[in-house]
């Protein structure tokens, strides 16, 4: 399990890198690598170059305002986790992340990368749908923002073309009042969901996110559904698959459980950011 | 066609050294095979078993999933660098050995090196923090149970040390994103149930009816 | 006085090679980069699970910068004649009458993906992949067989000669068994399956070897659990003399049992690349080659037949079971035997007939893994007991104990043949003491008050037990070698090899302990041909009870070798000797005596009469020093040097027994399965190091865990094996084990070994799978009074699926 050979690029400057990249269809983009460098070991990938973009400057910050967190492309997932700034402002951002993986790979994962790896199972892309957040890419043509609801178009595959490079990422602020939570169960601590629910509540209305249930991450509106419907109401939404791990129809029962068991748990959360405003 | 090489300088426990490597050459063969640094096993090159675990720059990382070239200008400590420099164990090596957190050895120096920074961030971590520190990698021998254990000795062992004796942690030096203790207490008391809740929980239950292991 | 170390939990000496990264496993040997450095082989696999090789084209290979070789099974006659044959079938047996095994690379058909078709040897491990992958091989696809209903059913043929995919058949009977059933009072059927795990070693597979033309001599290090079987081997097939052979097991990281097998293709090709090449040659397997090309076990189906009278007293046993042993039958049937015959464990069936069937599919073969085959017999036993007391309406602990084995009883014969063609006797035990243990330890009796406080609160929790026995220790033998050296420390080599289980540590213990020397003096090398060339290997926890009596058996010689020369040089009596630190002396007498006591050193230099002086020490050998000149300086019966070297070869194994016990909470909607307390009593007889084999228990009972609740092996009916990463095998990390196993020890000695020692190293993993399958179906009637599990492992997943199933459809 070792990697075909390919060239090696370690561009000093983002327009380097988008030129780089513009120059040759069969190059690809490293940044923390933990999705990709093993579907290199296993010669799943064979990219012709690797633009290494961990000597570009600038690029590892997590900044955060009012309006949400923009975590920039080098940023390690475990930077974004430690953020206490980053977590007041969007908590849901923290929560999934906990989530992602082991503490190990997330010291080098970057939350840009999982977000451009487009993995329906993964943490990352639904809390950028459910946020309504959005990623700044760079690319030939010079910068331009997609929305979450543009990105991810099918499994593994995100509408960013080939030449443009993902910067940051912006996770909206949680509104005021609002209430996140983010449930999952997996086979192993640290494996994949066999599902996910991420939830966002803010007044009357409630958005839930799942991950690992469609080939694509997937939010659905559940506002104004009685709580003792809100799994069925989900799972009108969803096509629940199976794999080795789960069937289909436990994925569904799955959702049927996390479903409400994360808007409540948002309620909650909405509850206690409420009370502790005021107090 | 010969594969393009590419000059790179590692610090490897404190010493620095020029490689010519391909781009391809991951860190685990460099460590190895470049610089006969064998304490560093591979155990899956998939990133999930945590056997080839060093820190890079304090942190611990993959270095199956890391490529050489991508890392260079920067520390890499390895299990070799957690012996102290008179050739005594360093205290999560002296914990292991005493608690026998180790059976044939292979998935140990991943261990070693993710609970060094472990304890380092985290110098007193509760029984539930010890069993979380090493979540992130497989042994197939031991259970677990041990390691367990040698953790919790080796952070007495570390305090006990003192940083007097922090001669040895080249490269340990505290990490500037992760230090913040009480972020990841947020975390884990957030309404979620993660896994992490749910073995506080079998704690409880096992604690209010006698069934405690 | 020195401390007896026996039964002491001494520290590992080997732990401080392995903490400080100094372990030298097989891929660390010949890690010097240079000129001559070592080449790197890669195998090309087959991709299909069934195929007909039409053509391999290497052509693109042979510009390949870096590449030194490419082979196909064409190339193998001319590089050694007896290369053209298949591998060895290891353990022949006269029911195998169809054995099987493969070509060291496929010659002209493929039987599973992962077999090796040709083998590439490069300067390093990434240009060996390269070329693997400019390999061309035209295959012709035939159906794949896979999983034991296919091999039954037999539509296709995993080989063209082997009617009906049966490679063997074998009946063990014991009394009318069938009879006896009819005759019961009571009768109940039971259909079993458990499904194929694997050993999975965090190291995989690897082989290094240095061909040396200067002394016409191989050495090869192999990651392996019989250095000796690899010697034979790689010396037949690459037709040298045993004597042109060293082989030297290094550190190896972990076996489980995978590594037993032998040789494996790359032990030998590897070899014959060095060989051929004249330069040294390493083959370390990689993960996905570990899945798909070494071995797997555990898949069976099992069918119980039962009869039992009102007290659960098992009259008749009927068992008949269906192995997949996959594509070759390179270990025989030992597995199957070994399920057939420890199914019995610690009971007493009035009578016995158990049949199986072991049958080819197109999927990776099948040796044993930790446990081999008790696991799957204990699971029909277990769960058989289970279905008597649910039917009768007992607590399961009660109908255990009706068909126990009692104390007096032993030894106790069962009228079988076991895996080493012997008697299946069991040689001492103590079931109802160890049942009544295991009940206090996890808390049997209040389990019930518990169970309804839970079910109170809607929850459901469970509580299920397994109970074993196994044969330990089997033959034919092992031996040891003590030497003292001149310097007083003392040099121990035994021939089987170690992967983790701490030899190094107790064995210098017994050594410490018999001849009265300091422990640190003591070093053990396990597994190296050129210390001991007589060995068998490590399996069936057979080390520590053959290994462990050979090396006192050596040590005990070298004991009297000293006593008889100190004797001499005190003038004193042997009786009146004794070795305390390394220091023999006359009991009694003050410590600093003139004459009264001498060193294990100076009784070494005294032993090894001298012609040539080398240092202070060795002077007081040389001819004109010591020696009655009256006598020759060596006498007849005698041999120079200071050493003991013995074998121990028993009649039978010896055998161990525990019983686990575990409580369970299943979500009832998640059908989350959460493991609240472990419970492990055991008894290995004489125990010499407690921590090492409480060590031995935790990861047993966490590689039972992954089999009741995580592992399996996923093919598909194409014969892909979909799960070949640890992403989708899942080995439990430490949030899938309990925090705390509570063990409780019971020593019945065995009788038939110096010490009473009985093999401790698979203890953990046999019952699991019973005792989960008891206390998830426990937690199940809380609210589902007919859920039965009948299959392991279980996934939530599929707990879930069975609560969908009305009960007349499971099984």
């Amino acid at each position: 399990m070792k990697p075909a050979p390919f060239g090696y690029l370690r561009p000093g400057t983002l327009a380097e890198a988008v030129a780089a990249l513009a120059g040759d269809p069969g190059a690809k983009v490293l940044a923390g690598g933990q999705s990709l460098v093993p579907l290199l070991n296993m010669r799943l990938a064979a990219p012709t170059t690797l633009i290494d973009l961990n000597a570009l400057p600038g690029l590892d910050d997590v900044t955060v305002d009012e309006a949400g967190v923009r975590v920039g492309a080098l940023a390690r997932h475990a930077a974004v986790l430690a953020s206490v700034e980053a977590r007041r402002v969007q908590p849901l951002v923290a929560m999934a992340l906990s989530n992602v993986a082991h503490p190990t790979i997330r010291n080098r994962g970057t939350t840009v990368g999982s977000l451009v790896h487009a993995d329906a199972a993964a943490e990352m892309p639904v809390v950028l749908v459910l946020t309504g957040g959005s990623l700044e890419v760079e690319g030939p043509a010079g910068r331009r923002t997609v929305a979450a609801s543009e990105l991810f178009v099918g499994p593994l595959e995100t509408s960013l073309h080939h030449d443009e490079i993902a910067v940051s990422a912006h996770f909206p602020a949680l509104a005021p009042g609002a209430g996140a939570a983010f449930e999952e169960i997996a086979r192993r601590h640290g494996d994949y969901a066999l599902v996910g629910a991420g939830a966002i509540v803010d007044g009357d209305s409630v958005r839930v996110g799942f991950l690992s249930v469609s080939d694509l991450p997937t939010v659905v509106d559940l506002s104004g559904v009685a709580e003792a419907d809100l799994g069925e109401a989900a799972l009108a939404e969803l096509e629940p698959g199976d794999d080795i791990h789960a069937s289909a129809d436990y994925r569904a029962q799955l959702v049927r459980v996390l479903t409400p068991r994360v808007v409540a748990a948002a309620r909650e959360h909405a509850a206690h950011r409420l009370g502790r405003t005021r107090g | 066609m010969a594969e393009e090489l590419h000059q790179i300088r590692l610090t490897v426990n404190g010493t620095a050294h020029d490689l010519r490597v391909p781009a391809r050459r991951l860190l685990s063969d460099a460590l190895r095979h470049d610089l006969a640094l064998t304490g560093t096993h591979v155990g899956c090159e998939h990133g999930v078993c945590g056997a080839c675990t060093v820190l890079l720059d304090g942190e611990p990382v993959r270095a199956c999933l890391v490529f050489a070239v991508s890392v260079q200008g920067q520390e890499v400590t390895t299990v070799e660098g957690l012996t102290r420099p008179d050739g005594a164990l360093g205290p999560v090596q002296q914990a292991f050995a005493e608690c026998h957190g180790l059976q044939c050895g292979f998935c140990t120096p991943g261990f070693l090196t993710t609970i060094t920074a472990g304890i380092r961030d985290n110098p007193e971590p509760t029984h539930e923090e010890a069993r979380e520190m090493i979540a992130g990698n497989l042994c197939r021998c031991t259970g677990y149970q041990n390691i367990v254990k040698a953790v919790e000795r080796a952070a007495v062992l570390a305090r006990e040390g003192g940083p007097s004796e922090g001669g040895f942690e080249t490269g340990l030096r505290p990490s500037s994103t992760t230090g913040d203790a009480s972020v990841v207490e947020e975390v884990a008391q957030q309404p979620s149930r993660n896994h992490g809740d749910d073995v506080v929980d079998r704690e409880d239950d096992a604690a209010t009816t006698g069934l405690g292991a | 006085m020195t401390t007896k170390l026996m039964g002491q939990p001494v520290q590992r000496v080997e732990d401080q090679r392995f903490l400080r990264g100094q372990g030298r496993y097989t891929d660390d040997v010949l890690t010097t980069p240079g000129d001559d450095a070592v080449l790197h082989a890669a195998v090309l696999r087959s991709p299909h699970a069934h195929a007909r090789i039409v053509d391999i084209d290497v052509s693109e290979v042979l510009d390949v910068e870096g590449v030194h070789a490419v082979w196909t099974y064409e190339d193998l006659e001319g590089l050694s004649p007896a290369m053209a044959a298949p591998l060895p079938l290891l353990i022949p047996h006269p029911a195998l009458s169809h054995g099987r095994t493969q070509y060291a690379l496929a010659k002209d058909e493929v039987n599973y993906v992962g077999e090796a078709v040709a083998l590439v040897v490069a300067d390093d491990r990434y240009v060996a992949e390269d070329a693997v992958g400019l390999i061309r091989v035209d295959y012709d696809i035939l159906p794949a067989v896979v999983g034991v209903e296919a091999a039954r059913e037999a539509r296709h043929l995993v080989h063209d000669d082997v009617p009906g995919n049966r490679g063997a058949r074998l009946v063990q009977e014991v009394g009318d068994a069938p009879a006896a059933v009819a005759a019961a009072p009571h009768r109940l059927e039971l259909d079993l399956t458990i499904e194929r795990s694997a050993c999975m070693p965090l190291e995989g597979r690897g082989t290094v070897a240095r061909w040396d033309p200067d002394t016409d001599r191989l050495q090869l290090w192999t990651s392996t659990q019989s250095s000796t079987g690899v010697r034979a081997a790689v010396a037949v097939k690459l037709g040298l003399a045993l004597g042109q052979v060293d082989v030297i097991t290094p550190d190896v990281g972990g076996g489980f049992g995978v590594k037993i097998v032998h040789p494996w293709p790359e032990e030998l090709l590897v070899p014959l690349a060095a060989r051929a090449l004249g330069r040294p040659v390493k083959f370390t397997e990689d993960r996905r080659e570990h899945f798909i090309s070494s071995a797997h076990e555990r898949g069976q189906v099992q069918h119980v037949e039962v009869g039992f009278d009102d007290e659960g007293r098992v009259l008749g046993l009927d068992v008949e079971f269906w192995h997949d042993h996959g594509a070759y039958t390179p270990y025989g049937l030992i597995v199957p035997i070994i399920t057939s015959t420890q199914l019995l464990g610690p009971y007493k069936p009035g009578a016995y007939r158990v049949a199986f069937e072991s049958l080819y599919t197109n999927t990776v073969i099948v040796t044993p893994y930790r446990g081999a085959g008790r696991p799957q017999g204990c699971f029909a036993m277990e769960r058989t007991m289970d279905a008597i007391a649910d039917y009768l309406g007992k607590d399961r602990t009660e109908v255990r104990a009706a068909n126990f084995i009692q104390p007096d009883e032993f030894p106790y014969d069962h009228q079988m043949v076991f895996q080493d063609g012997r008697p299946l006797v069991y040689d001492s035990g103590d079931y109802p003491a160890m049942l009544e243990k295991l009940k206090a330890l996890v808390g049997w009796d209040e389990f019930p008050a518990f169970q309804a406080e839970m079910a109170a609160e809607g929850r459901q929790v469970g509580i299920g037990l397994g109970c074993y026995v196994e044969g330990t220790g089997v033959g034919p033998y092992e031996g040891a070698h003590v030497h003292v050296e001149t310097s007083g420390k003392v040099k121990v080599a035994i021939g089987l090899t170690t992967q983790g289980q701490g030899h190094q540590t107790v064995f210098a213990q017994l050594v410490a302990d018999e001849l009265g020397v300091k422990f640190e003096d003591v070093e053990v090398v396990a597994g190296d041909t050129r210390r001991m060339p007589y060995a068998v290997g490590t399996f069936a926890s057979r080390a520590a009870v053959m290994s462990g009596s050979a090396v006192h058996l050596a040590a005990k010689r070298a004991k009297e070798k000293v006593l008889r020369i100190a004797a001499d040089a005190l003038e004193a009596d042997e009786a009146d000797l004794q070795i305390v630190d390394g220091v023999v002396s006359v009991k009694g007498a003050p410590p600093d005596a003139v004459g009264a006591s001498i060193d294990l050193g100076t009784v070494s230099v005294l032993s090894n009469p001298l012609r040539y002086a080398f240092d202070e020490a060795s002077k007081a050998a040389t001819q004109f020093s010591v020696g009655d000149p009256g006598k020759p300086p060596v006498a007849e019966d005698d041999e120079p040097g200071l050493e003991g070297k013995d074998f121990y070869s028993p009649d039978r194994a010896t055998f161990a027994s525990g019983m686990h016990a575990v409580i369970v909470e299943t979500d009832p909607q998640t059908a989350e399965i959460t493991i609240l307390k472990y419970a492990v009593v055991h008894d290995c007889g004489t125990v010499i190091n407690p921590m090492i084999v409480e060590g031995q228990i935790h990861g047993g009972v966490a590689q039972g865990i992954g089999g009741s609740l995580y592992e399996r092996m996923a093919y598909d009916s194409s014969g892909q094996l979909l799960n070949a990463s640890f992403m989708d095998f899942l080995m439990p990390y430490v949030t899938e084990v309990p925090d705390g196993i509570a063990i409780d020890h019971l020593e019945t000695p065995s009788p038939l070994n110096p010490l009473g020692i009985k093999g401790a190293g698979e203890a953990g993993v046999i019952p699991t799978a019973a005792a989960f399958a008891g206390a998830i179906e426990d937690a199940e009637r809380r609210t589902r009074t007919e859920a039965s599990i009948t299959a392991m492992p279980i996934s939530p997943s599929e707990l879930y699926a069975l609560r969908q199933t009305p009960r007349q459809e499971q099984s």
